[in-house]
């Protein structure tokens, strides 16, 4: 296929309907609003394709929910705040093993905050979000093409582990516009005995996340356990650019990773030898991966747009193995590659 | 050979209801196994229980169910129907599912004029937490949450569903009943049935509310819960239909 200029937000819906997503529902908010409006003009045009505009992000998480039941290929989206009033319907979904995918374009927090781009929402991403002893595989595209990509990943992993799976990118990576290729979707694999049809003939049959009694409901939670420890040992994905050499590495992921590189190139034109460390899944988190690294490197610098959450991860995964700073910018602020070259270089040489 | 006229309805499982003696939930189950058996749809139908008292209502229904969380039965009702549009779909809620935490969902499903059926059971109180005030609770009720009694000035005023969806023109039909007696029992079968008919004719939103007794919550003998319903729930929340346009709906239907 030959390739198109797209924004970040269309790329995601047009990879999506491609991969056969055919119930979208989702709510106006400001940086996304293109993905909502994408799916609006295309999904009339895709036979069996379902659009609803709904009410709330809380109604249209259960949409979906209840869509993915019955056995379609669901998605919502939405950006930071309503993020937050989906996470009871992800942490339902996580406990129902529904599949499905939210993609939250990120922008500035707390509360309303702004609509800048940001990424103040990893915690919240990666820790499961909602309440209870669960987790959503998370992926941070870094260009468009990754977006068209992963998009297209996700409906197989969600299905393939049938769990909610989110894609995170900020107001940037929606806005943004690059020239992308689609890739060809893989066919779909997802038992029928998931799907909630109707009964027939046969046995009815309930999909239910309360559990009243204590140890079923523990062994519900260990049975998710096992499965996120399959997810963690199989979907671990990241970049290394240029770390052959490196003297140093930046851990970024996302719109800040794309800085990094740029401020990268500045370094490495002026003789510093620094390299980038680039998550694609942030939860898995590379945590043995990066660790690997400090074995031949011994000095890291965390960037996000954020005051250092992603943070807690790269300590858990180097702290004790090498030194680790941080730069952030949070509240919708973006640095430019200089300025963060500035920073790395000041940092270069210290050996604390 | 003796002729079987009553036994139990296919579309219930064997299990025995934990609901507690003289409550509304076991009939109203009963009922809508009974349509579903007379309909002959329980291989096509999907329901939603909600959070409430009735989140168990799959161990109790044979065919296929979801639980929704609290409230937003109606929005995945939605989803399910919207995929699989000859399913029978309905959501089965309570006062506090449908005109408090999800009153958004339930209005909205409404508006969209959601071909699906809402079953909701109001019986003035939060059963299954213990007693608290319900959206639907009347003036001067006693609750654990309004130990003096509902104060309007304090509390507000109980939400009438039926007044308030029946205007939506996405509405097609909805009718009030309750369980109070044999004939009050027949007349709410004849609604259940009445809804989903509407439903399996693709008329829109069906919506039947039934005024449910709570013995144990509103510290009763269940004889006299049945007896505050007709006395004095049902002046508040008057019986009787409050909209059917489905002679209209199916006119404008044939005529497409």
């Amino acid at each position: 296929m030959n390739k198109v200029l797209m924004s970040g937000n269309n790329i995601i819906g047009e990879a999506a309907i491609r991969a056969g997503c055919r119930f979208y529902a989702g709510y106006p908010i400001t940086p996304q609003n293109e993905l909502t409006e994408y799916m609006a003009n295309h999904m009339r045009n895709t036979p069996d394709g379902v659009f609803i505009q709904s009410e709330s992000e809380i109604a249209a998480i259960n949409m979906i929910a209840g869509a993915s039941a019955a056995g379609a290929r669901v998605m919502t989206s939405s950006s930071s705040p309503g993020i937050s009033l989906k996470q009871e319907g992800i942490s339902s979904m996580a406990a129902c093993e529904l599949p499905g995918i939210i993609v939250n374009i990120m922008r500035g927090g707390p509360g309303l905050g702004n609509i800048r781009p940001s990424q103040g929402d990893y915690f919240q991403a990666t820790r499961g979000g909602g309440h209870g002893d669960y987790r959503t595989i998370v992926f941070a595209p870094a260009t468009c093409q990754e977006l068209a990509d992963l998009t297209m990943d996700a409906f197989d992993l969600a299905d393939k582990y049938r769990s909610p799976v989110m894609i995170l990118a900020d107001g940037m990576m929606g806005q943004m516009m690059e020239p992308v290729v689609f890739k060809k979707p893989k066919a779909r694999i997802y038992s029928e005995k998931f799907i909630l049809q109707g009964a027939g003939t046969g046995k009815s049959k309930f999909i239910r996340g309360l559990i009243l009694d204590a140890i079923d409901m523990e062994e519900h939670n260990w049975k998710l356990a096992r499965k996120y420890k399959i997810i963690a040992e199989n979907e671990i994905r990241y970049e290394e650019h240029q770390i052959e050499d490196a003297q140093m590495v930046i851990v970024a992921y996302g719109t800040a990773a794309r800085i990094a590189k740029g401020a990268i190139k500045r370094l490495r034109d002026n003789g510093l030898k620094v390299g980038l460390f680039r998550p694609i899944t942030l939860w898995p988190f590379p945590e043995l991966n990066l660790r690997a690294l400090s074995a031949k490197v011994k000095n890291f610098l965390v960037f996000e747009m954020s005051t250092g959450q992603m943070l807690d991860d790269v300590r858990l995964s180097l702290q004790g193995y090498a030194k680790i700073d941080f730069h952030g910018r949070p509240g919708g602020a973006v640095p430019t590659p200089s300025e963060l070259a500035n920073v790395i270089a000041r940092n270069y040489d210290k050996n604390d | 050979m003796a002729k079987k006229v009553f036994g139990r309805p296919k579309s219930l499982k064997e299990n025995i209801f934990h609901y507690c003696p003289g409550c509304g939930h076991s009939i109203a189950h009963r009922l809508i196994a009974e349509v579903i058996d007379e309909l002959g749809i329980r291989g096509i139908t999907i329901g939603v229980p909600p959070a409430g008292c009735a989140v168990l209502a799959y161990n109790y229904f044979d065919f296929d169910m979801i639980e929704a969380p609290h409230g937003r039965g109606p929005a995945m009702a939605t989803g399910i129907k919207r995929t699989l549009s000859d399913r029978v779909v309905f959501s089965y809620q309570g006062d506090g599912d449908l005109a408090a935490i999800g009153i958004a969902e339930s209005f909205h499903a409404a508006n969209r004029g959601e071909n699906i059926s809402v079953i909701f059971i109001n019986n003035a109180v939060y059963g299954m937490t213990g007693g608290q005030m319900a959206p639907t609770t009347m003036l001067e009720q006693k609750t654990t949450t309004t130990p003096a009694g509902r104060h309007k000035t304090l509390d507000g005023y109980p939400v009438k569903v039926c007044e308030l969806f029946s205007p939506l023109k996405g509405v097609t039909y909805v009718e009030r009943c309750t369980v109070t007696s044999p004939a009050n029992i027949n007349k709410t079968r004849k609604a259940i049935k009445k809804a989903f008919q509407c439903q399996l004719d693709s008329l829109g939103f069906s919506l039947v509310e039934i005024l449910s007794p709570c013995p144990t919550n509103w510290k009763m003998m269940p004889i006299d819960s049945c007896k505050w319903i007709d006395e004095v729930m049902s002046k508040e929340f008057p019986l009787g239909m409050f909209k059917d346009n489905i002679t209209q709906e199916k006119k404008i239907a044939e005529a497409v």
